[in-house]
């Protein structure tokens, strides 16, 4: 018999019953919806952690140097923690030495963090982050400048009262108003505002906004950072290869400048993008072997839901297959006509499975920040479980079939 | 002897039943020659039935020879007599044993497809066979949509689309009243007629005054065979 025979054989069964057919491939539809669902997450959060975290948090190529990591993955225990606290901040000296011994070409910037106020025509804005960084920062965190300018290298020197601010700040303080030459205090000293960034929406919900940049020598640096020291040293290479000769040399040259035995740990961090997500790494490593389980569970009941089905298919149609016997049909014939039917029916179900799965997808991009995309393999792959399911748990049901004597199958009511 | 379509000797059939032996058959032989018309008879219990599915090639014998058209099928192997009920035999049976959920058509190309023959030539030769047994016009019409008479023609047309040398009627008019038997029998014989060979198992003596010899069965054996001279020139 011929295969498209079989495929409509069991295409009118599954019209025919369609309630039966419905509950006999849920478990295969599950699996498969499951799969699908799960690495368009997996595959949306890497991109975004990536895109979006490890690329806006740290930059691209970009390592900081640091007194201790600022992503953390795992718990910290409090021994671990003290011991980070007593660690000596990054000094200018050491910064210098870097900057004008590194071999591998790079960009620099020193940079410190506080929380502050914002003052402009008697309006307060509470609790802005207020950068102090060199000219340099702007283009290792690729800032979009979309309204006057960054900070000039000599402003940057004299540490003079620009700044450049943020998409929210300039929104929520200015109310619609041009902040470009307009003066903003900021610990009761006036900062002219010469620049604008771009909107950079949000992560998880917080704003990357809500910040202004100002130079690194500027007045408030005093109340940022403690003197002679800063909070972190941003170093971008050029590429990711680049990136890495310049890990070990600033490595090296911290090591001796702080006169560090062989045996001695690091008493420093170098945070690079790739750190940050090693928490998100350990998480989606730890679904994507948990994936094949899961899947792998609801498509084994789903399976054994389908033989048991066939087994009443064969039993229900006993006559049938007696009459088909009666005809000319050989053991081949009847085994293939149910295994086909069975594979039919499983990849049914996993096709509704890749549809569903797919909308989820898309729900979860149009209703959250996460890029899900569907991943092509993941498609083929709910298809080839879908066929070789029907057929592993079609094969006995079927040979059943097969073996049925025509004439006990033929007086069977 | 191309002439002899079926020659049996000594057949027999025994079933274990539990711890006995039942002896359906105790040794029969017979032959039968192109287009002539068998009805085959006897009380229950006399072993009709189960020569009737050795001749239909739906169980193999326990001793004894059958050779159907030329070929030994008493020692062949399950898909090889699977291909020789396919190509050689027509089933006609009691209950019609139509696939409830496939058209007529459908229902006779059945036999094609298993013979291998493609979707256009089935469809071809289905619609000649059904035209044949006078449903030319119900060939979309399920069997719950057809008349016991339009449905046992149906089985008929099927049972012939593949062209077998013998045409296998177990009871056909069992479930049919008298006047839609009548129109049964009818059929029977403008096929008999147009060169078939019809071997026919009844327990009815009007069914079986139709055909143009009558076999008796009793205990197993054969217990008379006789051709009546009027049938026979029919």
């Amino acid at each position: 018999m011929m295969l498209q025979d079989a495929v409509k054989i069991a295409l009118n069964t599954i019209r025919t019953q369609k309630l039966k057919s419905f509950f006999s491939l849920l478990g295969v539809l599950i699996g498969v919806t499951f799969l699908i669902a799960v690495v368009s997450i997996v595959q949306g959060m890497n991109v975004y952690m990536e895109d979006k975290f490890a690329n806006k948090l740290v930059g691209l190529n970009t390592f900081q140097l640091r007194r201790m990591p600022n992503f953390n993955s795992g718990n910290v225990t409090e021994d671990q923690w003290r011991a980070w606290q007593r660690r000596p901040r990054i000094n200018y000296a050491e910064a210098s030495y870097i900057e004008s011994h590194l071999k591998t070409p790079a960009i620099f910037s020193r940079f410190c963090s506080e929380r502050m106020s914002l003052i402009w025509d008697g309006k307060t804005a509470k609790d802005i982050d207020v950068w102090t960084a060199d000219a340099p920062m702007f283009a290792i965190k690729n800032f979009d400048i979309e309204a006057g300018r960054t900070f000039t290298p000599q402003e940057a020197r004299a540490g003079l009262a620009v700044a450049v601010v943020g998409w929210e700040v300039a929104e929520k303080l200015f109310k619609g108003a041009d902040p470009l030459g307009k003066s903003v205090t900021i610990q009761g000293l006036p900062y002219r505002v010469v620049g604008r960034i771009a909107k950079q929406g949000t992560i998880f919900g917080i704003s990357l906004d809500k910040f202004v940049v100002v130079p690194f020598d500027a007045p408030v640096h005093r109340a940022a950072c403690s003197a002679g020291f800063m909070d972190e040293f941003h170093i971008q290479a050029r590429n990711i290869t680049s990136m890495q000769s310049a890990l070990g040399e600033v490595e090296e040259m911290m090591r001796i400048q702080r006169r560090l035995k062989p045996a001695q740990e690091d008493n420093f961090a170098m945070q690079t993008a790739e750190g940050a997500l090693e928490g998100w790494k350990k998480i989606s490593r730890f679904l994507m072997l948990a994936l094949p389980l899961l899947v792998g569970i609801s498509v084994v009941v789903g399976g054994i839901v389908i033989m048991n089905i066939m087994l009443m298919a064969v039993a229900e149609r006993t006559v049938e297959i007696g009459i088909r016997k009666a005809l000319g049909a050989k053991r081949r014939d009847i085994l293939a006509q149910f295994v086909v039917e069975s594979a039919t029916i499983s990849t049914v179900g996993a096709g509704i499975g890749i549809a569903t799965g797919i909308g989820l997808a898309f729900l979860i991009r149009a209703l959250t920040p996460l890029p899900a995309a569907v991943a092509p393999w993941s498609v083929a792959a709910g298809v080839i479980l879908g066929v070789s399911v029907g057929l592993f748990f079609g094969i006995y049901p079927a040979s059943r079939a097969a073996k049925l004597d025509p004439i006990t199958a033929l007086r069977a009511e | 002897m191309s002439d002899l379509v079926i020659q049996i000797r000594d057949l027999t059939r025994s079933y274990v039943m539990g711890a006995e032996t039942v002896n359906a058959l105790r040794g029969v032989s017979l032959e039968i020659r192109r287009n002539e018309y068998v009805a085959i008879m006897g009380p229950s219990g006399s072993g009709k039935s189960t020569l009737m599915n050795l001749i239909g090639c739906l169980d193999t014998p326990s001793t004894g020879e059958y050779w159907l058209n030329g070929q030994e099928v008493s020692r062949m192997p399950d898909d090889a007599l699977a291909r020789v009920r396919n190509r050689e035999i027509g089933f006609v049976f009691q209950t019609f044993n139509l696939l409830p959920r496939a058209s007529a058509l459908q229902n006779v190309e059945l036999p094609l497809v298993y013979a291998g023959v493609g979707a256009r030539e089935r469809r071809e030769r289905s619609r000649a066979a059904l035209t044949r047994v006078g449903l030319g016009d119900r060939m979309g019409h399920r069997p719950n949509e057809l008349s016991g008479g339009q449905r046992q023609r149906v089985a008929i047309a099927r049972a012939l689309v593949n062209d077998p040398a013998i045409l296998l009627a177990d009871e056909p008019t069992g479930n049919l009243d008298s006047t839609t038997s009548e129109e049964i029998m009818r059929v029977f014989e403008s096929l008999h007629a147009q060169g078939q060979t019809i071997i026919m198992v009844t327990h009815e003596p009007d069914i079986a005054a139709h055909a143009a010899r009558v076999i008796v069965l009793r205990d197993g054996r054969v217990a008379s065979d006789t051709s009546s001279q009027r049938n026979a020139a029919a």
